[in-house]
């Protein structure tokens, strides 16, 4: 294994399907029209030196390093600002072009640090391979005149230091966090010789508006900008490319390693889902893999409030099995069950759920898509025949329209958010529907066209009014309806909408929102061409969530906007593999790939396979486990990957049903909140630990490669293929590639799907079968998967979590950048440096009323439980709302969110919980006990002499 | 608060959850229309719960529904006669 070197084509692609001879050195030569001679002589394999090039950012033309005579013309142009012209000859080398360059790069180095030894990035350093390029042998000019020499470092960054001593001011990485990244946070201060790169305004990176995506970074063709852990420990000599376990982007990266050491995560310029961009988590927080908190070794105990013993393997795996047959003999078949995991790989998430239907012998399967996105799959399922967002990522770039609502791209999908403000900069115009005013609202150079804030849990409302203006003003795609979608359920659809009830002047003041507003980001949203949606948990964490995605779909429907490029439906999904652990047939209700468990048919096919009858019925929903565990019928669990003390809603039930159950098992890199309630704890593998898939938003099937042994002996899949053993049903597969060898033999959208298919593309987008060999970026092109698309009333009906005199407030919660879910890997992580507690976000209206000042502690409690966390007083809610994030157990914020749920999913109401605030002096009287039952309950006995 | 406490201090009865639950779901059946909403439920019910939810909403029906939406009622009422035909 050596090293991945990417080739830099200097200049992004042009585009153009015309196409432009020329001659470059003596080679003729034919490339798109408005390509950069740079790109074209890379293309033809003539290197041509650079330094302020590079192909993920415009030309620039600033370092006079590329520059080319052609014949003809007068001067020395750059090759990266000029394009190519028919019939031109280019001459890339010639004894003038040497002598220009080497004088360039002669004042270049003169105030550069000579200390090639000393330099971080070594032989990796663009400028010195630039330099020994052009043959710059010496420097002529001393160093007593004036240099940046003595220029302060800045270290700020946890992830990167800043050398301006090493910058030659290219403005890449400037430009990199403008094009790439669009936060604008880096500019070129001062002029002249006094040009230098500042954070912010020259307030060092760490207090500057720097996201730490990483681009910058990588763009530095010097080592100004340089990873601490390559300063720390040397450059890596190998590089493995594989898949980040962060959001549901998707990125693909390059761990750049020593020996089984990550030295760096480079964000990998091939990868289909990011290409070749980063945010912070992925780039730079893959630290927690080697976290002192990792537990290694299995550990059992009898009571919960015993402390943990450490155990063989076989101990621990025997002792589970029986524990479970033990529970199933005295309960019932039906008494136990399991969790898989999103943060898992499809492998072992399809591993897990054969476990519970081919060795438990029931249908007690569930996954934490439960919570987040199940009502995408009911919803798209029901309007459109699949259970899957509509496009790729790259349709974002043909977008004319986005509608984005509930969601919060720029912290929850950092990478696709770099997009989609890319192609608003371009002039696509942009919708955003969010009780909050989330970044995406006014950001450099992005301001959305029209905001609605509504009041949290009218999504239906809203949607039902846009619709009304749709159908009423005449704005509905008739030609459209008529060829693709069910006559009459459209006939009744609009009859509905254009009641009067749901127009905006009678929705407006039932969600909040001025009904000119809604009238004209209907207009905007029917206009187009392209409109596009982009959702979140925002629409699916309600008790009309499944009702929220119906109204979406449509309204893409009767629009006209699904089936091509640049529209469509899109649920930005919150972990990596939400996808793939739905369509591997984690729901208790489905098999892999969307099919129901009493289709007799389906369950034959799985039957035969797996050599076991398998239960024609349902089984328990995670809810429903812990209503059944209360109630005495639910006795044993196995999670995989999951803290859903932590995620859940209504912790106090949750933690009631844990206690309640006889055998639960936890498998984890840490022993998270949940495992204060396990009987058994099974040590899991990190993503770098392991070979596998996962599959993005977009239905993007990735690989996930193993960079270094596990540190706790096997994969996960491993672990349940022991336990499955120990059962008596033994699996016998010695790769994950075996497992999804199965799931292709047994899934008709993955029938095309091997290893061996994914190393040759890279990547593939399920349905990826006999008629889509190379898998299918948009979805329903030319007719829906289920026909014709059908579209479904959506009457509005409001949540039964009422504000009223004692709980006056609405909490919505979410995600911030920098943590990731319960923040398991993440607090683990210097990220903890932008975001150590969660934090209530309040407007100063309601905290004024309340004499709350910002950075005081406050009470925030609901029907359901109290806690305490500190204020940020902030314009970003709207009177009336309040917000706060779910990343830190010392917070625990599920305490405050109620039991509601989606009517057709049980997908929790975690967006809409009735709150008062009120000023406190600390941690409430709970947290107090919770935090003192998580030291008790984490104890480990020392190990016994004899072991 | 222990999780003895917290398993006592649960306010959550699975019943009026179920029964909740039921009426939710014929709640948006009925809102469809054409005269269906019954039947929908109660294939929905068939599709999505637990045979032991089931049987706990049946019972719940056979000693008089109390809180149970008319076409909640009519959904479990077809779900009870499905389990009586075996």
């Amino acid at each position: 294994m050596t090293l991945i070197h990417e080739t830099d084509f200097g200049t992004p692609p042009a585009g153009s399907a015309a196409m432009v001879r020329l001659t470059i050195d003596g080679a003729s030569v034919s490339v798109p029209e408005a390509t950069s001679i740079l790109r074209a002589a890379m293309e033809a394999g003539v290197q041509i030196p650079k330094l302020c090039a590079t192909d993920s950012l415009n030309a620039f033309g600033s370092c006079r390093v590329c520059l080319v005579e052609i014949e003809g013309r007068g001067g020395l142009p750059a090759s990266c600002t000029t394009p190519v012209a028919p019939g031109i000859v280019v001459h890339t080398q010639t004894e003038r072009l040497s002598a220009v360059r080497r004088g360039v790069m002669e004042l270049y180095a003169s105030d550069h640090p000579r200390d090639w030894f000393s330099d971080p990035k070594q032989g990796a350093n663009e400028l010195f391979q630039v330099a020994a390029s052009v043959g710059l042998r010496e420097v002529r000019y001393g160093s007593d005149g004036c240099t940046h020499g003595a220029a302060a470092k800045d270290e700020s960054n946890p992830y990167f230091a800043f050398d301006p001593a090493r910058c030659i001011v290219c403005s890449r990485y400037v430009r990199a966090c403008e094009e790439t990244q669009g936060t604008y946070a880096l500019t070129i201060a001062g002029r002249g010789f006094d040009s230098r790169v500042s954070a912010g305004m020259e307030e060092g990176f760490l207090a500057s508006e720097c996201v730490s995506c990483g681009a910058c970074v990588q763009a530095c063709p010097t080592s100004a900008l340089i990873e601490k852990s390559v300063i720390a420990q040397g450059m890596p000599e190998h590089s493995v490319v594989t898949t980040c376990a962060y959001c549901g982007v998707g990125c693909a990266f390059k761990a750049e390693m020593r020996g089984e050491q990550v030295v760096r995560m480079v964000p990998w310029k091939d990868g289909k889902a990011n290409h070749g961009h980063s945010c912070i988590k992925g780039r730079f927080a893959w630290g927690y893999a080697n976290h002192r908190d990792r537990i290694l070794n299995p550990m059992v105990r009898a009571k919960i409030t015993d402390p943990w013993r450490e155990v063989s393997w076989a101990e621990a795996i025997a002792h589970t099995a029986a524990e479970f047959r033990r529970i199933q003999g005295k309960y019932g078949r039906g008494s136990v069950g399991g969790i898989t995991s999103s943060r898992c790989t499809n492998e072992e998430t399809f591993l897990v759920q054969k476990l519970v239907r081919a060795a438990f012998g029931n249908n007690n399967v569930d996954t934490c898509a439960r919570v987040c996105h199940s009502p995408t799959g009911y919803g798209l399922k029901n309007t459109f025949g699949t259970s899957a967002g509509t496009q790729d990522f790259d349709s974002v770039d043909q977008a004319d329209v986005m509608l984005v609502i509930g969601a919060n791209p720029t912290d929850a999908h950092p990478v696709f958010a770099s997009r989609m403000k890319r192609r608003l900069r371009a002039g696509a115009k942009l919708i955003v529907i969010d009780p909050r005013r989330i970044d995406l609202v006014r950001t450099p150079h992005v301001e959305a066209q029209y905001h609605l804030p509504i009041r949290p849990g009218t999504n239906v409302a809203v949607l039902d009014a846009i619709a009304h203006v749709i159908v009423t003003e005449g704005l509905v795609d008739e030609a459209f309806v008529r060829e693709r979608c069910e006559g009459e359920a459209f006939r009744r659809w609009a009859e509905f909408v254009a009641e009067a009830r749901n127009s905006p002047e009678a929705i407006g003041p039932v969600c909040g929102v001025d009904p000119g507003l809604i009238r004209a980001a209907a207009r905007l949203y029917a206009a187009g061409p392209n409109s596009a949606i982009y959702y979140g948990l925002g629409v699916t964490e309600h008790s009309q969530g499944s009702t929220s995605v119906i109204a979406l779909a449509n309204l893409a429907m009767a629009t006209g906007n699904i089936g091509r490029e640049g529209v469509g439906v899109n649920p930005l999904r919150g972990q990596n593999n939400v996808q793939g652990s739905c369509d591997m047939g984690s729901f208790p209700h489905e098999l892999s790939g969307y099919r129901h468990i009493s289709d007799g048919a389906t369950r034959a096919l799985f039957e035969a396979a797996w050599k076991v009858p398998l239960d024609a019925e349902p089984g328990l929903r995670i809810p429903n486990m812990f209503d059944a565990a209360v109630d005495g019928s639910f006795m044993g669990l196995y999670i995989q990957g999951e803290d859903i003390v932590q995620s859940d809603p209504d912790t106090h039930h949750v933690t009631a049903g844990l206690a309640a159950m006889e055998c639960v098992v936890v498998q984890d890199l840490f022993l998270n909140e949940t495992a204060q309630f396990a009987h058994v704890f099974l040590p899991g593998s990190s993503f770098l630990e392991k070979d596998g898939t996962f599959t993005n938003a977009e239905r993007r099937i990735q690989l996930v490669r193993r960079v270094m042994a596990p540190k706790n002996g096997y994969e996960d899949w491993e672990v349940t293929q022991m336990l499955a053993g120990a059962l008596g049903y033994p699996m016998h597969y010695t790769h994950a590639r075996e497992i999804m060898d199965e799931i292709a033999r047994l899934t008709p959208t993955f029938a095309g799907v091997s290893f061996a298919r994914l190393e040759e593309l890279g990547s593939v987008q399920w349905p990826c079968n006999e008629q889509a060999p190379e898998g299918t970026p948009v979805m329903h092109m030319g007719g829906f998967v289920r026909g014709k698309g059908r579209f479904l009333i959506t009457e509005y009906v409001p949540t039964d979590e009422k504000v009223g005199p004692r709980f006056p407030l609405l909490l919505t919660t979410g995600r911030i950048l920098t943590q990731y879910n319960v923040g398991a890997q993440t607090r683990r992580t210097d990220n903890s440096l932008w975001h150590d507690e969660d934090l209530l976000e309040i407007h100063p209206q309601d905290a004024e009323d309340r004499g709350i000042r910002e950075g005081d502690w406050v009470k925030l409690a609901s029907r359901a439980g109290a806690t305490s966390l500190r204020a940020k007083v902030t314009e970003r809610v709207a009177p009336g709302v309040v917000y706060t994030t779910f990343h830190h157990p010392e917070t625990q914020a599920n305490v405050i969110t109620t039991d509601y749920s989606d009517w057709a999913t049980n997908c929790p109401e975690y967006k809409v919980t009735a709150v008062q605030v009120s000023p406190t002096n600390g941690p409430t009287e709970w947290q107090e006990h919770y935090s003192e039952l998580g030291r008790a309950t984490r104890r480990i006995a020392p190990a016994s002499a004899a072991e | 608060m222990s999780p003895e406490a917290s398993a006592a201090a649960a306010s959550h009865h699975t019943l009026d959850r179920l029964v909740y639950m039921a009426n939710q779901i014929a709640g948006f059946f009925e809102s469809q229309g054409g005269g269906t909403a019954g039947e929908d439920t109660a294939t929905h019910l068939r599709r999505y719960w637990e045979p032991r939810m089931r049987a706990a909403i049946i019972a719940h029906l056979e000693a008089g529904g109390a809180g149970l939406d008319d076409t909640a009622r009519a959904a479990v009422a077809r779900l009870e006669q499905r389990a009586k035909a075996g």
